[in-house]
């Protein structure tokens, strides 16, 4: 049985969102900017897409939501432009974020720092969560810009984001949110926080790749990032992408229809695995309350198996899942996620993320319980860790040794 | 970057079959016991080495027969990748009837060429080779509790880059002989640097005691103090091609002012050197008449030309005097 359990990477497209995107290729295909027939003929759906966007986030009439190609795009856009406005063209010097941010939030603000600009990544509790009193006691006169995630791609967790935005509506700090893991997994009602921006990714809520969009509170300042030819009112340039549109928007749609109900199927389902697996194997713990977490994500931690090793045998099995810590990864330091929630060191490589979709069947999940817990016992037969037999005096691993 | 280097390719799919084959089912993999030793005869070495906090662990089994220090069974546990347990497995396989002190002498390239399946292609990507060097460090180490010595003593010279197994000397050696200049100079001709990366510079895969960048830049500078010492050490013995350039401005300046200066001030004018150029096959001196020289009918013909040969004479042939 194929079954993909890295949905937190990305999703499949919904059938229904490509269907929703195919007159868009080959039938209705002109520029939404020339005045001719052909190309006002997309317009109906341009419109439909962006009442889409809207409802799917509750956002104002007064807002924008502005398409970008990916949420990497719009992150590196708030970030850049903000320093452009608000620190080159400004009195500010200041950013703040979180240890645990997705790369093109992390390596934007390294970037900044580069130029001059001061960053503060704030750390995670044990929950591997940012507390809003520790956002509030890092904001200074100089803070222009507080960046801070809705979810986290590899626990989960829910960051307190209507507390934090008061923090910094209350500052006169602009805020920015990461909702890729968010938006489409649970509630994102943009009226109901005070978020000045938001960035969401069309692939993580079964959309198409290659598009993205940035929310932005009252259609407020923001120098472009892309300049060109006027489009979305010159905020962003390049010929609209109809088809991408059109299938973010449906998929925006799909998922977040009757949310509450798709969140307790998945979190159902998810809970199932999550207490087979807990119940099932010894020495393994999971990442984070479940109540506080998007309900389709586990990361568990298994004593004795590294991570990579345990894709391998997943991925034998034709399960598909992820790790945090892989082997290969150039900077091999432990998980800062699985060390910041107070994990042992040696657990640090431990972690593996199994992120469901409202597509995970029931009998995917008991084929993974199965199939995890074979891969568990296969290499803690090989593990050192398991080992019985005691090393020759002399023999132990020495506390400094030139390896990691 | 290029149009091979756009698509990352999968790691996995760059396994040897070997390396997927014994990742799926180690050969060697499991503890030998004390009592299994006991009956035999035998000594039993276990020896650690990594840990799970870095993300690697392996234990190394020897059951040694002490008659001819022949390791007659070996076997591994690990905590790792795919390619960790493999170069496990093939560690343990490569250890088995090779007498103690030949064992040491297994690195962890020979773990990786006995990884492939055919010589001229890697088992493991770049980024995996490190998974192989702890199989030489462990075997090192359970050499040393063998035989009772230091594990320290079985290595005879610094390995800046363990995946290549490129030392220090060997290193500075190849930069000076080959006058290199980059890293990627140092990487082809040596490999260092080429795999996991974490000695090219600090902040990599691993800490590391030497860096590639630092090795370059010691011994560049070396070559620059060098070249200037020998340089000085030649112009001090007279040897006016091979003197720096502050040196042949100088030594001009004293040709000039014993030989040439005095009889164009008794004509009311003056000469000064504006600059050098050494194109190897030319030392072109550019100079400047001052006062009554300046549009003297001589001092484009006689004057430059006594001037010149005097240039020549006292320091080169390759000089040649052009006024501006």
């Amino acid at each position: 049985m194929n079954v993909y359990l890295d949905n937190n990477a990305t999703t499949m497209v919904d059938p229904a969102v490509v269907e929703a995107m195919m007159p868009f290729f080959s039938e209705i295909y002109g520029n939404p900017s020339s005045l001719h027939r052909y190309g006002t003929a997309s317009h109906p759906a341009i419109t439909k897409a962006i009442n889409q966007m809207y409802k799917g986030i509750n956002a104002s009439d007064k807002d924008d939501i502005i398409f970008t190609s990916c949420a990497t795009e719009a992150n590196n856009w708030v970030l850049k432009s903000v320093w452009f406005d608000k620190i080159m063209h400004g009195e500010k010097n200041h950013i703040v974020t979180t240890e645990i941010e997705h790369p093109s939030v992390l390596s934007a603000c390294k970037f900044l720092e580069d130029q001059g600009v001061k960053v503060t990544y704030l750390p995670v509790n044990d929950q591997g969560v940012v507390e809003a009193h520790t956002v509030r006691s890092f904001i200074t006169e100089k803070t222009a810009l507080v960046s801070i995630m809705w979810a986290n791609n590899e626990t989960g967790m829910i960051f307190p984001i209507k507390e934090i935005g008061e923090i910094c509506k209350e500052k006169g700090v602009l805020f920015h949110t990461d909702g890729v893991q968010a938006v489409g997994k649970i509630p994102v009602d943009m009226q109901d926080v005070h978020v000045d921006f938001m960035s969401m990714s069309a692939h993580k809520f079964h959309g198409p790749k290659g598009i993205g969009a940035l929310y932005i509170r009252d259609s407020q300042k923001l120098t472009p990032l892309l300049h060109g030819g006027e489009h979305m009112g010159g905020r962003r340039s390049g010929t609209l992408n109809v088809p991408y549109m059109v299938g973010m928007a449906k998929a925006l749609e799909l998922a977040t229809e009757n949310l509450q109900e798709k969140m307790a199927s998945i979190a159902a389902k998810r809970d199932r695995l999550e207490d087979a697996l807990l119940s099932g194997l010894t020495d393994v713990f999971t990442v984070g309350n479940r109540a506080n977490r998007t309900p389709n994500t586990i990361l568990i931690s298994i004593r004795g198996v590294e991570g990579e090793g345990m894709l391998w045998d997943l991925n034998n099995a034709l399960i598909g899942a992820s790790t945090g810590s892989a082997c290969a990864s150039a900077d091999l330091e432990a998980n800062s996620v699985m060390l910041a929630i107070g994990a042992d060191n040696e657990l640090a490589h431990t972690g593996i993320r199994l992120s469901l979709s409202r597509f995970t069947t029931d009998a995917e999940i008991d084929y993974v319980i199965e199939r995890f817990e074979s891969a568990v016992k296969r290499l803690r037969a090989i593990s050192s860790s398991y080992a019985i037999v005691q090393p020759t005096a002399g023999g132990e691993a020495g506390e400094h040794h030139p390896h990691h | 970057m290029a149009k091979n280097d756009l698509m990352s390719g999968s790691l996995w799919d760059q396994y040897s079959n070997k390396v997927t084959t014994l990742m799926n089912a180690p050969t060697n993999q499991g503890e030998i016991t004390q009592e299994e030793c006991d009956t035999a005869g035998h000594k039993l070495i276990v020896a650690d080495f990594g840990a799970e906090s870095c993300g690697d662990a392996v234990r190394l089994y020897w059951e040694v027969d002490p008659k001819n220090d022949t390791i007659v069974n070996s076997k591994f546990k690990s905590f790792g990748c795919g390619t960790a347990i493999a170069s496990s497995d093939m560690m343990a396989e490569l250890c088995i009837g090779k007498t103690v002190q030949d064992a040491v002498k297994i690195t962890n390239i020979d773990v990786e060429m006995s990884l492939r399946d055919d010589p001229e292609t890697p088992a493991v990507p770049p980024q995996k080779m490190h998974c192989s060097v702890m199989a030489y460090d462990v075997i090192k180490k359970a050499a040393g509790l063998y035989l009772g010595v230091d594990e320290a003593s079985f290595e005879t010279e610094i390995i800046v880059c363990e995946c290549a197994r490129v030392s220090l000397g060997t290193l500075k050696e190849v930069i000076r002989l080959n006058d290199l200049t980059t890293i990627e100079q140092i990487t082809d001709y040596t490999k260092a640097g080429g795999f996991c990366k974490s000695c090219i510079k600090p902040g990599g895969h691993e800490a590391r005691e030497y860096y590639l960048v630092d090795i370059l830049n010691g011994v560049r500078h070396e070559m620059d103090v060098e070249k200037m010492q020998s340089a000085a050490d030649a112009g001090g013995l007279g040897d006016f091609e091979t003197m720096t350039l502050v040196q042949k401005i100088k030594a001009i300046d004293a040709v000039i002012d014993e030989s040439i200066r005095q009889f164009l001030i008794m004509d009311g004018g003056n000469v000064e050197v504006i600059d050098v150029k050494d194109s190897g096959e030319y030392i072109d001196i550019y100079i400047r008449y001052l006062g009554a020289c300046n549009g003297c009918a001589s001092s484009s013909t006689g004057t430059l030309y006594a001037m010149e040969s005097t240039l020549k004479e006292k320091l080169s042939n390759k000089i040649r005097v052009l006024p501006i």
